[in-house]
């Protein structure tokens, strides 16, 4: 505690005393960045903020000149005049030409910035509440993103590691020294994706496409987060993205093509096979925790007026409904914040915590739902 | 200078037969007691959108949810937003416009004195609806003061219909307070009182009431639209049915960057009467101060989609926002320089009014600057959303806005009410508040850049220290106000020091010449001006 308060008044000290010196260390100014674009963005950050000090300066100098020089207690007489047409004129001219050479370099990069041809690779990002889909349109690959920072790291004292709630279960990978075109939409509400080391933020809005690109200078890891207040879970739904040489890129993305293509095989196999109810509740709740707890709540209570309970009410306990709840999981509920599971998790994994809603917080119905029985659902749904 | 002819007394009887008690002000149609129900409304908004804030400093102090859910978090942002813009800030400018307009202009009361009485009496219930949202089940509005669409829509709970009923009302309170300013400035005059011989206070005013009945109808329609949308199954910001979300903040923002100079044109007509008073010195270019206001209004409509650039508008349309929103620079610039002209040669001394003036130039300034910076477009892809724009736009509302108000309050409360502000208090209140204001927000622009997003109930651990740091200035800033009020409240129990009639030695203006407390009615035979009173 003594540490840490001590920690926070050297802070204090550096902010107001000496920030230019410590702007880099402290990270309290945009960052360089990782890309030609952000390189400039910073640049034309910079221009602008040291004008308005240098015009801050002088205006704030006659200013403190005037309250030292011309105060009653000194004698100071005051003068009677008010106006000067002249100096009016330069005060409206001169800024407006500042302005022009602020204007100019702005133009020419949000131009560029706005030019996505020519592009060596297309991502499809996709955000819902709360959580990002990235879809390569170049390989078949495709998965979905979430936070990997655990709920007691954040409501409870386990321990914070260093890139607490930045840090996710399958970053985005993309290579280096490519154009990479990024298309940006949301299956819900407006989110925002915005990594500051690639200076794009771009909103992702439900039922339209924004577009943005970026070409990565070195291979690192870049994180960032949604900028644009989606609900219950806005500051839980970070970005990672890897950045790699573009050779091991292609090693990367065959590997996973092949690796999601044995996981649907796989999954295609275990359609047959029965899983037994401890099998079903282990995974069903670790999906439960991954996937519906944000909103349902670990212990199914929900947030009254604003999330069902699942706990003790609705499909989960109606024993002929268990059509509808794979029905509400699967294809989710229109307009409402319950989204389609179908694509997002596999056949087990969706029998899995179905079985798991159904026996959890004493709801023990005793139903044990299979694969092949989401299979079949859905199958008849088409 | 100005003469006051009030010698025949025809009607003298009316003047103290006044209702007592609790019918006075539920009946009052007397513009000062209706502009002190006003301010005394805007000091108890101000405490409880303060105690909101200070909420959501406090989870903010450390990193994990220590006090707050998070669904409870937005609440708390969404509401300190609506309840300082709505709640605070415009009923304070109401208050002042009621009170001061009309002795400004040697006018004897607002010209439509009923319809006054209603556009106050209807907010408070405005507010006990909205508040009282938050005890629904799923609770109140948690969507932002912006309410974007689908957010608000779909995705909200039923408090909205009780939000966008209470919006309405707002509305309806500040379009019959704008109609009710202009009708009074523009037949109330006294003669002589030429339009190019008003104080500043009162063309702000006068410009600042057309922005409002031009905007709050917008927003009358986007909340009607948001009704619509959730309950009664139209499309307008559905692309499910053919709408479009965006379409939502283009509305939201047309309403919303003028609404913004709503909340500082009025500002700019109080700093304007208390710099020349303190500086002993005439106003330095009031023509090119009531141009600049106008210019400034005329292009807070052309402005609003700098408020969307990341919403993916097409480029050109990025370009013109831009440019326009770097033009409005302008005006605000001479406004300044006319300022700092006014102090230059003066004869300066620092009471607590012009301390408060004082410090809402550099930090409106301050705030000035960072807003130059957002105008840049690719730039503002890395601020927007972050606390970067949180600092940008407190540095003009609460260094800005709210200062002016506190200035207005310091400079003016001795003709309210027959007291002069307990100086030392007062004085005390103004170091407290101006230290703490900048440990408050100006780290804020650090963690902005640094990358910290707004609306977030927690974050990662490279902002702790700044967040800190911040948190405490928030709750020094919020205690610095109880200062303020047992100024106020001393002031009200008629403690302390007799005002006369003109308390300030360098100030100009009709108001100064009643008695103070300024008498029931004013100005019942209208005076004469006869020459410009600056
Ligand atoms: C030189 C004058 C100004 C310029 C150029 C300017 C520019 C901007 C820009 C570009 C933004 C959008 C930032 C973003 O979200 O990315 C913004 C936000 C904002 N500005 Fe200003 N501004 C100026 C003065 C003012 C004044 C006088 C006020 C009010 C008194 C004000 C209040 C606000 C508010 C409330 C927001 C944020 C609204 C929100 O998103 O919740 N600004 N400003
Ligand atoms: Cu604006």
């Amino acid at each position: 505690m003594k540490a840490r308060l001590y920690r926070v008044l050297t802070a204090a000290l550096v902010l107001f005393v000496m920030p230019a010196a410590f702007a880099e260390s402290l990270q309290i100014n945009l960052p360089r960045g990782a890309t030609e674009v952000s390189n400039s963005v910073y640049s034309l950050h910079m221009y602008v903020f040291l004008v308005c000090v240098i015009i801050g300066v002088i205006v704030f100098a006659a200013m403190f000149w005037s309250i030292i020089r011309h105060r009653k207690s000194r004698g100071a007489e005051p003068a009677k005049f008010h106006d000067n047409v002249r100096v009016e004129i330069a005060w409206t001219v001169i800024p407006f030409l500042i302005l022009i050479a602020m204007a100019w370099p702005a133009t020419s990069l949000l131009l560029d910035m706005d030019d996505t041809d020519d592009s060596d690779l297309t991502v499809l990002i996709t955000g819902s509440q709360w959580r990002w889909d990235y879809e390569y349109f170049d390989y078949d690959v495709q998965y979905r993103s979430s936070m990997a920072t655990m709920r007691d790291q954040v409501y409870a004292n386990l321990p914070k590691g260093e890139n607490y709630l930045l840090e996710v279960d399958r970053p985005l990978v993309i290579p280096t020294n490519r154009k990479v075109r990024l298309l940006i939409t949301s299956d819900d509400v407006i989110h925002s994706w915005w990594v500051p080391e690639f200076a794009i933020k771009k909103d992702a809005n439900p039922g339209y496409i924004n577009e943005a690109w970026t070409r990565v200078d070195e291979p690192g890891i870049y994180r960032g987060q949604c900028a644009e207040l989606c609900g219950r879970d806005h500051a839980f739904m970070p970005i990672v993205v890897i950045a790699l040489e573009p050779d091991d890129f292609e090693e990367w993305a065959t590997n996973e093509e092949t690796r999601l293509a044995e996981e649907r095989e796989e999954e295609e196999r275990l359609l047959s096979m029965q899983m037994t109810m401890d099998e079903l509740m282990t995974l069903g709740e670790s999906v439960y925790n991954a996937q519906c707890a944000a909103c349902h709540q670990p212990n199914g209570q929900g947030v009254p007026g604003v999330f069902p309970a699942l706990a003790g009410e609705g499909v989960s306990v109606d024993s002929d409904g268990l059509n509808d709840h794979i029905d509400t999981v699967a294809n989710g509920v229109q307009g409402t914040a319950m989204q389609a599971y179908r694509d997002q998790l596999s056949m087990r994994e969706l029998a899995a915590v179905i079985t798991y809603e159904r026996n959890a917080w004493q709801n023990d119905t005793g139903d044990e739902v299979q694969a092949a029985d989401i299979h079949n659902y859905i199958q008849g749904d088409n | 200078m100005s003469t006051v002819v009030d010698t025949h007394h025809e009607h003298d009887d009316h003047h103290d037969h006044k209702p007592t008690g609790i019918k006075r002000w539920l009946f009052t149609t007397n513009h000062k007691d209706i502009g002190s129900l006003y301010l005394l409304f805007s000091f108890l908004m101000f405490f409880a959108g303060g105690t909101m804030a200070l909420v959501i400093r406090a989870e903010l102090f450390q990193p994990g949810m220590q006090i707050v859910d998070p669904h409870f978090f937005n609440q708390m942002t969404t509401m300190h937003g609506l309840i300082m813009v709505f709640g605070a800030v415009m009923p304070a400018f109401t208050g002042l416009a009621n009170w001061m307009i009309p002795m400004m202009i040697g006018a004897p009361d607002m010209a439509l004195p009923r319809m006054n009485n209603w556009s106050f009496w209807i907010l408070p219930f405005a507010f006990i609806i909205m508040l009282s949202s938050m005890l629904m089940p799923g609770g109140g509005p948690a969507f932002g003061w912006t309410f974007y669409a689908p957010l608000s829509t779909t995705y909200s709970t039923d408090s909205t219909a009780l939000f966008v009923f209470a919006i309405h009302i707002m509305g309806i309170s500040s379009i019959m307070g704008a109609i009710n300013v202009i009708v009074t400035i523009m037949n109330m005059r006294a003669p002589g009182m030429t339009y190019m011989r008003m104080p500043l206070f009162v063309w702000t005013w006068f410009i600042t009431a057309f922005l409002l009945i031009a905007v709050m109808p917008v927003l009358a329609g986007v909340v009607t639209m948001v009704l619509t949308d959730k309950y009664f199954a139209t499309s307008f910001f559905d692309a499910a049915g053919g709408g479009d979300p965006v379409l939502f903040q283009h509305l939201f923002w047309f309403f919303g960057h003028p609404e913004v100079y709503i909340m500082i044109l009025p500002s700019f007509g109080i700093v304007s009467a208390i710099i020349p008073a303190f500086a002993r010195k005439p106003l330095f270019g009031y023509a090119s101060m009531v141009y600049a206001t106008a210019a400034i209004a005329g292009l807070s409509f052309l402005v609003w989609a700098h408020h969307m650039f990341t919403t993916g508008m097409p480029v050109f349309a990025s370009l013109f926002f831009m440019y326009m929103t770097m033009l409005i620079a302008v005006p605000t610039g001479v406004k300044i320089f006319n300022w700092v002209s006014t102090m230059w040669r003066g004869s300066m001394t620092f009471e607590p009014p012009m301390l408060f003036a004082l410090a809402f130039v550099i930090l409106f300034t301050i705030g000035g600057f960072s807003g130059i910076m957002l105008a840049i477009t690719p730039v503002d892809f890395q601020y927007h959303d972050t606390y970067f724009v949180v600092a940008h736009f407190h540095y003009v509302l609460v260094s800005g806005a709210v200062f002016s108000i506190m200035a207005a309050a310091y400079y003016w409360l001795p003709k309210w009410s027959g007291f002069m502000p307990d100086e030392g208090l007062a004085k005390l209140h103004f170091w407290c508040s101006v230290i703490s204001v900048n440990i408050l927000f100006f780290p804020m622009h650090f963690v902005g850049l640094a990358g910290m997003p707004r609306r977030i109930p927690d974050y990662a651990l490279q902002f702790a220290d700044i967040n800190a740091i911040v948190s405490v200035g928030a709750f020094l800033f919020g205690f610095s106000q109880l200062i303020f009020l047992a100024v106020v409240v001393k002031c009200m129990a008629k403690k302390g020091q007799a005002a006369v009639a003109k308390p300030w030695e360098g100030a100009e203006g009709l108001e100064w010449d009643v008695p103070s407390p300024a008498p029931y009615h004013t100005f019942d035979t209208p005076p004469k001006i006869e020459a410009p009173i600056r």
